[in-house]
């Protein structure tokens, strides 16, 4: 952790544990005395609410599994059985429903905003890395999540994902038939994905901590993008940003209960309340809205090894970001171009999603390709470019001659 | 950044409710929305409605379809049609359950109770398709969740039968609904005027049965929805009033920072 540990045990127990495992020490550092830049924004508040979503799931998920059989015959009765005859189980489980999509909701956001203020840039390149597979493996939990309740959404979701691994040369239909434990999705494949949702959780939390150990190494970055420089820029973590977060993830959680509680299904298909049926194909099939930009890449590409390749890049591309921005300014408050690029980039992604939604035809696939091609121009060829041309705005001195320039500049007049 | 912030974010959270709205597309005629007595944040279950559609459901629907999820003990539950602990008995006892094996290895069969499942029209899917011209009557219990367009749709469907427009070839056994996917369902127009009596003297006009039964079919899909809102409005309120303590107690604590 940055600077010295200003930790004092202050009674019998905690002076003897300290000797021994300094967890308290650890705490105290990492939560309370942790020095934060004092001009961090809202938008730096989605931090602490990716993990208290971390965490909901986990709590209603364990509960489900409590009540939930991963059978193919009784998979859909046992959801039906805590929607009906648990206590509170609608409650449980509408809340790991929509909890699902608040987590992308706000990963989005959190991801947007690194890549606005150039949270990805030295020193903090690990830190990003560890983000991008947390990303990675909430979308394997999320997609696996989906199957389990085994309508028709879940098994033909699972049906075209798995059916992507088909793809690879030569051992794609061994590697297909390995996931599935049989020659299509069924009951092993039901089975085994409980299995790992359940698992994935815990791994997500694993990365979680070493993401927050990479973020406590080289502290907060901040909306001006330039480091801490004295102890002036900075504020203990607590109680200035835990009041803070705890305000914002209050009001997030409004946002959260005013789905569960008055519109549970807005976010999912209809379709998923009919039991899968092997025998029927659904009209449309469609992921859950947050991987609908990655499916409108898949389905752009006229190949389906390409499309499998073109979206797995899209993700991974996200890896090497850090290399790919050749801008030495971090914000993009002092990048004039940067910053209408940024605006497009996300406007990109949020067509993206519609286009995954529509059905692959006509103007749709057309728009869809030339999206995909932007997305990738995006990170090839606009990033490393705009560094080289790009002339940045001044940058102030430190963080609080940039929070105070009314101040700062008033002596001099 | 203000602009921009506002912009994405708005963007984000819409996504995927315009995205759920948008891909209910195909060459059905898109239903007229319909003022639910369960419709909105205050919405609840009209209770005499619950009443009236049950019946409709039990002297039409439930000669084919079946409702695989719901118990004869539902109907006395809170939220719901509210039918009272005898009621439900006597409901229940009206109907033949098998149950079995006795001590002797046989089944049996008794009245049902209130602990029973609705019973099905048919033994098994087969017979349900040999009897249905080859269509399976789907199970009711989720039907209002289970279509895009919900309780709206399924209301068009069972008022919306028409003729077929000229030059459109119907097969025995299919007939013209427009707000069937590709127009043809396999299911007549099951309600017609004063097929049912209500015995609080309304009128079992083709509309009323369909709200009433669509009424009905919500409540099935969803039993939980007013205790739900009252949660969900009791959750609102504490959440706001605990955003407006932090958000005062956070001005304080900053007031020496900026």
């Amino acid at each position: 952790m940055s600077g010295e540990s200003t930790y004092q045990p202050n009674n019998g127990f905690t002076k003897w544990m300290d000797t021994r495992l300094p967890l308290l020490r650890l705490a105290h550092d990492s939560f309370v005395d942790y020095p934060t830049p004092k001009n961090l924004n809202y938008w730096w508040t989605f931090g602490g609410i990716l993990t208290f979503c971390l965490v909901t799931q986990i709590i209603t998920g364990i509960i489900l599994a409590m009540h939930y059989t991963p059978h193919v015959d009784h998979a859909f009765n046992s959801v039906e059985h805590i929607m009906r005859n648990v206590n509170h189980g609608w409650l449980i489980r509408y809340i790991h429903a929509n909890g699902a999509s608040m987590f992308f909701l706000a990963v989005y956001i959190h991801i947007f905003r690194g890549m606005y203020y150039g949270s990805y840039k030295a020193p903090r390149e690990v830190l990003w890395i560890l983000g991008v597979i947390i990303y990675l493996l909430m979308m394997a939990a999320a997609f696996m999540g989906y199957v389990l309740p085994w309508g028709q959404m879940s098994l033909w979701g699972a049906t075209v994902i798995t059916n992507l691994f088909g793809a690879i040369p030569l051992v794609g239909d061994s590697i297909a038939t390995w996931l599935w434990g049989g020659f299509s999705v069924d009951n092993p494949t039901l089975n085994r994905f409980f299995s790992l949702h359940y698992l994935i959780p815990f791994l997500i939390f694993g990365v979680v901590i070493l993401h927050i150990w990479a973020l406590h190494v080289p502290g907060n970055n901040n909306p001006v993008g330039i480091s801490v420089k004295s102890e002036q820029d900075t504020v203990p973590f607590h109680p200035y940003y835990t009041v803070k977060d705890g305000f914002a993830l209050v009001v997030f959680m409004i946002l959260f209960s005013y789905f569960v509680f008055f519109a549970p299904n807005v976010l999912g298909h209809a379709d998923n309340y009919i039991p899968a049926n092997p025998l029927v194909t659904p009209a449309h099939i469609v992921p859950e809205w947050y991987l609908l930009p990655f499916y409108a890449i898949l389905r752009a590409v006229p190949d389906k090894l390409g499309g499998v390749i073109a979206m797995v890049g899209a993700i991974f591309i996200l890896f090497v970001l850090p290399w790919l921005d050749t801008s030495k300014i971090r914000s993009a408050r002092y990048r004039p171009l940067f910053k209408q690029f940024f605006l497009i980039f996300v406007v990109n992604c949020l067509v993206l999603g519609y286009l995954g939604a529509m059905p692959a035809e006509g103007v749709y696939i057309t728009l869809a390709r030339i999206c995909t091609i932007y997305y990738f121009a995006h990170f090839l060829i606009i990033l490393p470019l705009l560094g080289l041309v790009e002339k940045p705005m001044e940058i102030p001195e430190s963080i609080s001659a940039s929070i105070l320039p009314e101040t700062a500049a008033s002596p001099a007049e | 950044m203000n602009r921009l912030s506002a912009l994405v974010f708005s963007a984000l959270l819409t996504a995927g409710l315009f995205i759920t709205g948008a891909e209910a597309a195909g060459d059905a005629k898109h239903p007229e929305a319909i003022d639910w007595s369960f419709k909105g944040l205050f919405g609840t279950y009209d209770r005499d409605s619950l009443r009236r559609g049950y019946k409709v459901y039990t002297e039409v629907c439930a000669s084919c379809h079946s409702m695989n999820q719901l118990r004869f003990r539902n109907l006395s539950q809170p939220g719901g049609p509210e039918f009272t602990a005898p009621e439900v008995k006597a409901i229940a006892a009206d109907f033949t359950v098998e149950d079995g094996p006795d001590d002797y290895g046989d089944m049996f069969d008794r009245p049902g109770l209130p602990k029973d499942g609705f019973v099905n029209p048919f033994p098994n899917v087969q017979a349900a398709r040999a009897a249905n011209g080859g269509a399976y009557p789907p199970d009711l219990s989720l039907i209002t969740k289970a279509r895009s367009g919900g309780p709206d749709y399924i209301y068009a469907l069972l008022t919306g039968y028409e003729d077929p427009p000229a030059g459109m070839k119907m097969r025995d056994g299919l007939y013209y609904n427009p707000y069937m996917a590709g127009g043809k369902i396999a299911m007549a127009a099951p309600l017609l005027e004063d097929l049912i009596e209500y015995t609080d003297g309304s009128a079992a006009s083709v509309e009323q049965m369909s709200y009433d039964v669509v009424t009905f079919l919500n409540w099935a899909a969803e039993p939980e929805l007013e205790e739900r809102k009252q949660t969900g409005f009791m959750v609102l309120i504490y959440l706001t009033v605990f955003a407006g303590l932090l958000f005062f107690s956070m001005r304080r604590i900053w007031a020496d920072k900026h």
